[in-house]
């Protein structure tokens, strides 16, 4: 799937932008291409229209700069490290591989970046309560963190599909102060969770902001949200310039909306030497219909407010996506990823659950590491690159490549443990009498005001 | 905003208004609970008083419906409800009555049908034009010509939140009438009318409406009532659903004509 030729296309797209003088990293929307815009409803304009200006003046106010800057190193834990994965690089052709461990951030994962901004904004605009959506659960911890961090209210709508699958992330967020919703609509997942969400909003934007979690959406979330992250980037460029001397040939992440990857891509994209790659969630394989890869399958179309590619039918109808990670189970991607695809300058591909899950236990067992199965796609993905670039090489390390390690994998070893045939039939860990369901006596605590009564139920 | 004497939607309304009353627009989804039922609770609609019937697609993402809606849409698509079908259903009511019938949808199917093709089949069809409530006039340039060249109305949607120079430019755009958003919310039956929709629909009649027609949460004839003394239509959906969906077309047929009753006259035959 991935073949050297895509390699030198990107080279001659940067080439005819860079030559010209354009630069990719000034886009600032509502347009990438034909891509983004607000195909919206005419109630939430002035939202989005508030939003905007609010965080255009916060761009260019040194004090809200300073506030971020302060949050992300003494909240978040930034800079995130640069850590090179040396026995792991043996299995991707000896190609040196350089971990972006956003996984170490606070709430472990890159979400704290765009929660922690947002936050800030909704507290300018003098908003009292944020509302977000999750499929992992990642964002909505994050999001519940920074609530409870800045004393705001916060409503999580989550498909009851996903909450299941990330029951954990659940309690952590009621944990945090904040009320989960399970949403029971369409497929139960990330894009119904956002519909849900859009549905509050407009009857609560008052006083309510909705922190949307990916580079996706109405302008200007999509280049809202790439600016919090574009951290992960320019970390990452000074890091590896100063442990190798040198740009990197790849930077690689995992797409769902595609907030890390366009996160990281971003400090890259007028740098011709550097190939990117965004690795989708092929799910079964993309030949089976059961995947979330829509750049690769879909078709340009108009979902939660951007014009995007799409998983759609022939009626313009949405198509369920399908992913063992519930963070890349969205069935569109960001306005700005469309555009790279279109160009050239991004190479997108699909990665299915058994190649993630493979790089999953890969970089358990060779690196110490329990990777999120959202980034383990990009591992695999680098994988696959690695092997490729270093193929017929003398010198297979002086290929360098730098992955987006996203978030960690806490939330997904009952996951992973289902998948790698780890429980017996109750679901227990085989041959311990560990228990990994909820002890005895927990019904007795369910009276403890943590959380929504709604998921109380679930979990019972 | 932009009148042309072959406005279906505006004709209608200015019948109703000749009779010196406001007119009434009811909702049903397209395909539900299949679609020779939603061409007869749409004629039906038509012969108990409704002047313009507003027939939805079905969607997967409904961002602004309700649970009522959203389980309605949901089913039909369950039972097969393909876009083009719309057509059929639009064909069927017009050939048996005089109201006029918009579509209401969501407007990926449009873009995905493309959109002067769906524009051409609407036309042939008989239908008035599209009321399309995730498609604002900034995004309409396509819609804006193919309205044009089929002759159709393009019903935009202002709102409580509109700023008063969004609300000039949505009313130059728009052809028919302009839908007034009640409430910020999603659509649904509510106890009461929001107050906020008498001083929209004044603000979009300042800024140059001719014809306004309100909708989101009328649920019964003294919301009709209430609204039809400021509005020049008055928008019933869910209330029609639920209807439907409970007691199948006659209960459509005794509901239109209890929210007629609203408008302060006799049923009029279609």
């Amino acid at each position: 799937m991935v073949d050297a030729s895509t390699g030198n296309s990107q080279e001659n797209v940067a080439d005819v932008f860079l030559e010209g003088g354009a630069s990719l990293r000034n886009a600032t929307g509502p347009y990438f291409g034909s891509y983004g815009g607000r195909w919206m409803p005419e109630s939430l304009i002035a939202a989005l229209d508030e939003v905007e200006d609010t965080f255009e003046k916060a761009k260019a106010d040194p004090e809200f700069l300073a506030q971020l800057k302060d949050l992300n190193k003494n909240y978040s834990g930034r800079p995130s490290l640069l850590t090179e994965a040396k026995r792991f690089s043996q299995h991707a052709g000896g190609a040196r591989i350089f971990l972006k461990r956003e996984d170490l951030n606070h709430t472990g994962s890159h979400k704290i970046n765009n929660v922690l901004g947002q936050a800030l904004l909704a507290k300018r605009m003098g908003k009292t309560r944020v509302i977000a959506e999750t499929g992992a659960g990642q964002h909505g911890v994050a999001s519940a963190t920074a609530a409870a961090l800045l004393g705001l209210e916060c409503v999580v709508y989550m498909g009851a599909e996903d909450c299941r699958r990330q029951a954990l992330n659940v309690a952590r967020m009621q944990l945090l102060g904040a009320t989960v919703v399970p949403v029971t609509n369409g497929s139960q997942t990330l894009k119904d969770a956002i519909n849900d969400a859009l549905r509050d909003w407009v009857a609560n934007v008052d006083n309510t902001h909705y922190l949307l979690g990916t580079a996706a959406g109405a302008h200007p979330f999509p280049a809202m949200v790439r600016f919090f992250h574009e951290v992960i980037g320019e970390e990452a460029r000074a890091q590896i310039l100063e442990q190798t001397g040198r740009l990197p040939d790849v930077v690689c992440a995992c797409i769902g909306g595609g907030s890390n990857a366009i996160g990281l891509f971003h400090s890259f994209l007028d740098d011709a030497s550097v190939k990117i790659y965004g690795f989708e969630a092929g799910g079964d394989g993309v030949e089976t219909g059961r995947h979330a890869a829509a750049i690769t399958l879909g078709r340009p179309g108009v979902l939660h407010g951007a014009r995007s590619y799409l998983m759609q039918d022939e009626d313009g109808q949405t198509v369920e996506s399908h992913s063992i990670s519930a963070g890349l189970d969205y069935p569109s991607v960001g306005p700005e990823h469309s555009y790279l695809a279109d160009i050239g300058r991004v190479t997108y591909e699909p990665i299915t659950d058994t190649e993630a899950m493979d790089a999953f236990r890969l970089l358990c067992r060779t690196e110490g590491i329990i990777p999120a199965i959202e980034s383990s796609h990009a591992l695999a993905g680098a994988i696959k690159v690695g092997k490729q670039l270093t193929e017929g090489k003398e010198n297979p390390a002086d290929t360098i490549i730098i992955v987006n390690l996203s978030g960690r994998g806490d939330k997904d070893v009952e996951t992973a443990a289902e998948w790698f045939n780890m429980l017996d039939e109750e679901g227990h860990v085989k041959g311990t009498t560990l228990s990994t369901r909820k002890p005895k006596g927990a019904s007795e605590r369910s009276n403890l005001e943590i959380g929504t009564e709604e998921v109380s139920k679930d979990q019972n | 905003m932009t009148e042309q004497m072959t406005s279906k939607s505006a004709a209608a309304i200015d019948r109703a208004k000749a009779q010196g009353r406001a007119a009434l627009i009811g909702y049903l989804p397209a395909g539900y609970p299949d679609v020779q039922s939603s061409i007869d609770a749409g004629i039906a609609m038509a012969r108990n008083g409704a002047d313009l019937i507003e027939i939805g697609i079905p969607y997967s993402d409904p961002v602004m419906d309700g649970a009522v809606i959203q389980a309605a849409t949901t089913e039909a698509i369950a039972n097969g409800f393909r876009v083009a079908d719309v057509f059929d259903v639009v064909a069927g009511i017009t050939a048996a009555t005089d109201a006029a019938v918009l579509v209401m949808t969501y407007w990926n199917p449009v873009m995905r049908m493309g959109v002067d093709e769906f524009s051409r089949r609407l036309a042939e069809a008989g239908g008035a034009g599209l009321i399309t409530p995730d498609l604002i006039p900034d995004e309409a340039a396509e819609w804006m010509a193919a309205s044009d060249k089929y002759g159709l109305d393009r019903v935009f949607l202002v709102a409580p939140s509109s700023t008063p120079e969004r609300m000039a430019m949505t009313v130059e755009a728009s052809r028919g009438f302009v839908y007034a958003v009640s409430i910020m919310g999603v659509t649904g039956t509510r106890q009461s009318v929001s107050s906020s929709a008498e001083k929209v629909v004044a603000d979009t009649h300042a800024a140059g409406a001719e014809r306004v027609c309100v909708g989101l949460g009328v649920s019964n004839a003294d919301h009709v009532r209430e609204i039809a003394a400021y509005a020049d239509g008055v928008i019933v959906g869910t209330a029609l659903v639920a209807a439907i969906r409970d007691g199948g077309v006659d209960a459509v047929a005794e509901l239109t004509k209890n929210l007629s009753a609203g408008l302060g006259r006799a049923t009029a035959q279609a």
